[in-house]
């Protein structure tokens, strides 16, 4: 009965590559409004995980439940329209419309054409871009291109926000804005948040699950689990060579 | 590209320049002219089609002629049968959709790559080209209607005014009919790329994971385009048929296919005004070089694509849109300096 009120939940999830295994055994749970972050080293299968909760792979073997609804035999779009968005590694936008455009796009899937303009013109707001509305996507900096994506996901009204790495290649005031603005969306939606940098899951996270080898290693507090030693180890120590955990 | 579009200023340009050519092009120019000219305007309505599902959806079919000779064929077998016109109009539109809808649906529901769909619309204009050829002799018919081989279908009823079966449509007014469908489904498809529906189509193109990531079934909206596009060249196709009073199996010959796409790429993918200007230039070409028998047109041809391709890769108008647009915010700044 617990298990109804989960929000995502995966049961021995697994996928390979040929050789590779690529996720495997995963058992994870997110709870209604929950905010988790995922860290690990490259290649640990946050990305791939990432992958098969939105349908993009299907799993070699587990399953993944989604409010309840089980993804198995779902395409990719039938999944968004469970109440799932994502924002992508490498922005992944409409690069030749402008930046409304996107948004409108992102909100009119589920909604009139009145409605999903002011939710258009509302996420415009929100990621504070307004006076780059008309601007196309392609001709914005890194950063604003990573906001639009952020912006493009929650047009859409989802339940549950997967966000791939959002702070990568942002200056330090873009990141706290990121921060700022996660806190923000977290209000409203769940959402699991792929990150490496370490700073940035200390302003946002409360419970960080870890990756290493397609398999989860831990799954604790912050605190607790930026001053394990296993994840110290597999990780930390590697990647940020001195970042004060 | 934006996606927004004036598309009221459109139609009156378009509405204007179809009134012109329906009353000035007979006054000036004699009949056979005339039927010369309205080819053109029909194959602008193919290359029309060519240009929404490609330019517009990103679906590079390597066989669109087959939909334009699906649409010839079912017109004359249908105008033959029936015994009046209007119903065969609607059947040359009819009969292409429903192809492309089967057709479609296995290319995008079995999610098969770009390079694949080139190659089974290819496959598929071919095996039409192959069994309309093999279609000799009195044994092959339908209904009434002989099909004829390589020779084709002939005496192919002109289309009549609807409700006037005797009213059979001149020179004159078909090439006028030939104009309206072209200025119709030109402003049409601006009005549809502007919708809701086209805005979709556009996202598709533009990053087809990103659509699907959004919530939209791709495969639906490919689907739709392809079936769009299938209709509008139905249309060009029975108009075709009136043309000449004849239909024969060139109409699927994969020269006729990639005919198409040269005029798109010439006037410019993603353009609708390119695909025309591209039809018009390259057909009034093709016509005046084979008046002149020491040159091969399609040397000729190959060798303007090439061009195009090396030196203008948007195509004629985007070209020159673009110049005009430099040239104009040029003059603006040397303006505001004077003041």
């Amino acid at each position: 009965m617990m298990s109804a009120a989960k929000l995502v939940e995966t049961k021995d999830l697994g996928i390979h590559f040929g050789g590779l295994q690529a996720v495997q055994g995963v058992n994870f749970s997110l709870n209604q409004g929950e905010l988790r972050c995922l860290i690990g080293p490259n290649g640990a299968g946050k990305t791939t995980f990432f992958r098969l909760l939105t349908g993009v792979h299907k799993p070699s073997v587990g399953s993944v439940t989604i409010n309840g609804t089980p993804i198995k035999g779902l395409q990719t779009h039938q999944i968004a329209n469970l109440g799932v968005g994502i924002k992508t590694q490498i922005p992944s936008l409409f690069d030749n419309l402008t930046v409304r455009e996107n948004l409108w796009l992102s909100a009119r899937k589920r909604n009139a054409h009145a409605e999903a303009d002011r939710i258009a013109d509302e996420a415009l707001e929100t990621i504070k871009l307004a006076h780059a509305a008309k601007t196309e996507v392609a001709k914005l900096a890194h950063g604003q291109r990573q906001w639009v994506e952020l912006g493009v996901v929650i047009a859409g009204h989802p339940k549950l926000i997967l966000l791939d790495e959002p702070a990568a290649g942002m200056t330090g005031h873009e990141r706290e804005r990121t921060a700022e603005l996660i806190r923000d969306i977290n209000r409203t939606c769940a959402m699991i948040v792929v990150e490496h940098d370490m700073e940035f899951i200390k302003m946002i996270a409360k419970t960080v699950t870890v990756f290493n080898r397609g398999e989860v290693l831990m799954e604790d507090a912050v605190d607790k689990v930026l001053s394990d030693q296993r994840v110290k180890d597999v990780y930390l120590g590697k990647q940020t060579g001195g970042v004060t955990l | 590209m934006t996606l927004e579009l004036n598309n009221w200023a459109a139609a009156l340009v378009a509405g204007a320049g179809a009134l012109l050519a329906i009353f000035l092009i007979p006054a000036i120019f004699n009949e056979y002219e005339v039927l010369q000219m309205m080819i053109y305007v029909i194959l602008a309505i193919l290359a029309l089609s060519l240009a929404f599902i490609w330019g517009i959806g990103g679906i590079l079919s390597f066989g669109h002629a087959v939909f334009f000779g699906l649409g010839a064929y079912s017109y004359a077998i249908a105008a033959i049968n029936f015994g009046e016109t209007t119903s065969a109009f609607l059947v040359a539109i009819i009969v292409p959709s429903l192809f492309a809808a089967v057709l479609g649906y296995f290319m995008f529901y079995g999610r098969i790559s770009d390079v694949y769909l080139g190659a089974i619309t290819l496959t598929v204009s071919l095996v039409f080209f192959k069994v309309a050829n093999s279609t000799s002799g009195p044994s092959y018919r339908i209904g009434k209607a002989p099909l004829g081989g390589f020779n084709g279908i002939p005496s192919v009823p002109r289309l009549t005014v609807p409700g006037f079966p005797e009213w059979e449509l001149g020179t004159i007014e078909l090439f006028s009919l030939s104009v309206v469908l072209l200025a119709l489904t030109y402003v049409g498809l601006r009005f549809l790329i502007s919708s809701d529906f086209g805005r979709i189509v556009l996202s598709v193109k533009e990053n087809e994971r990103r659509s699907e990531l959004l919530g939209y079934d791709v495969r639906r909206y490919k689907l739709l385009t392809f079936i769009i596009g299938a209709a509008i060249a139905g249309i060009a196709g029975c108009l075709y048929a009136n043309w000449g009073n004849y239909t024969d199996p060139s109409v699927f010959a994969l020269s006729q296919s990639v005919q198409v796409i040269i005029w798109v790429v010439v006037g410019g993918v993603g353009t609708l005004i390119g695909p025309i200007v591209g039809c018009f230039l390259l057909q009034w070409l093709t016509t005046w070089l084979t008046t002149i028998d020491t040159i091969n047109k399609d040397v000729i041809l190959g060798g303007i694509l090439t061009i195009v391709v090396l030196l203008l890769p948007q195509g004629l108008v985007p070209t020159i849109r673009n110049l005009a647009w430099t040239v104009a915010a040029r003059a603006t700044r040397h303006e505001e300096k004077a003041v």
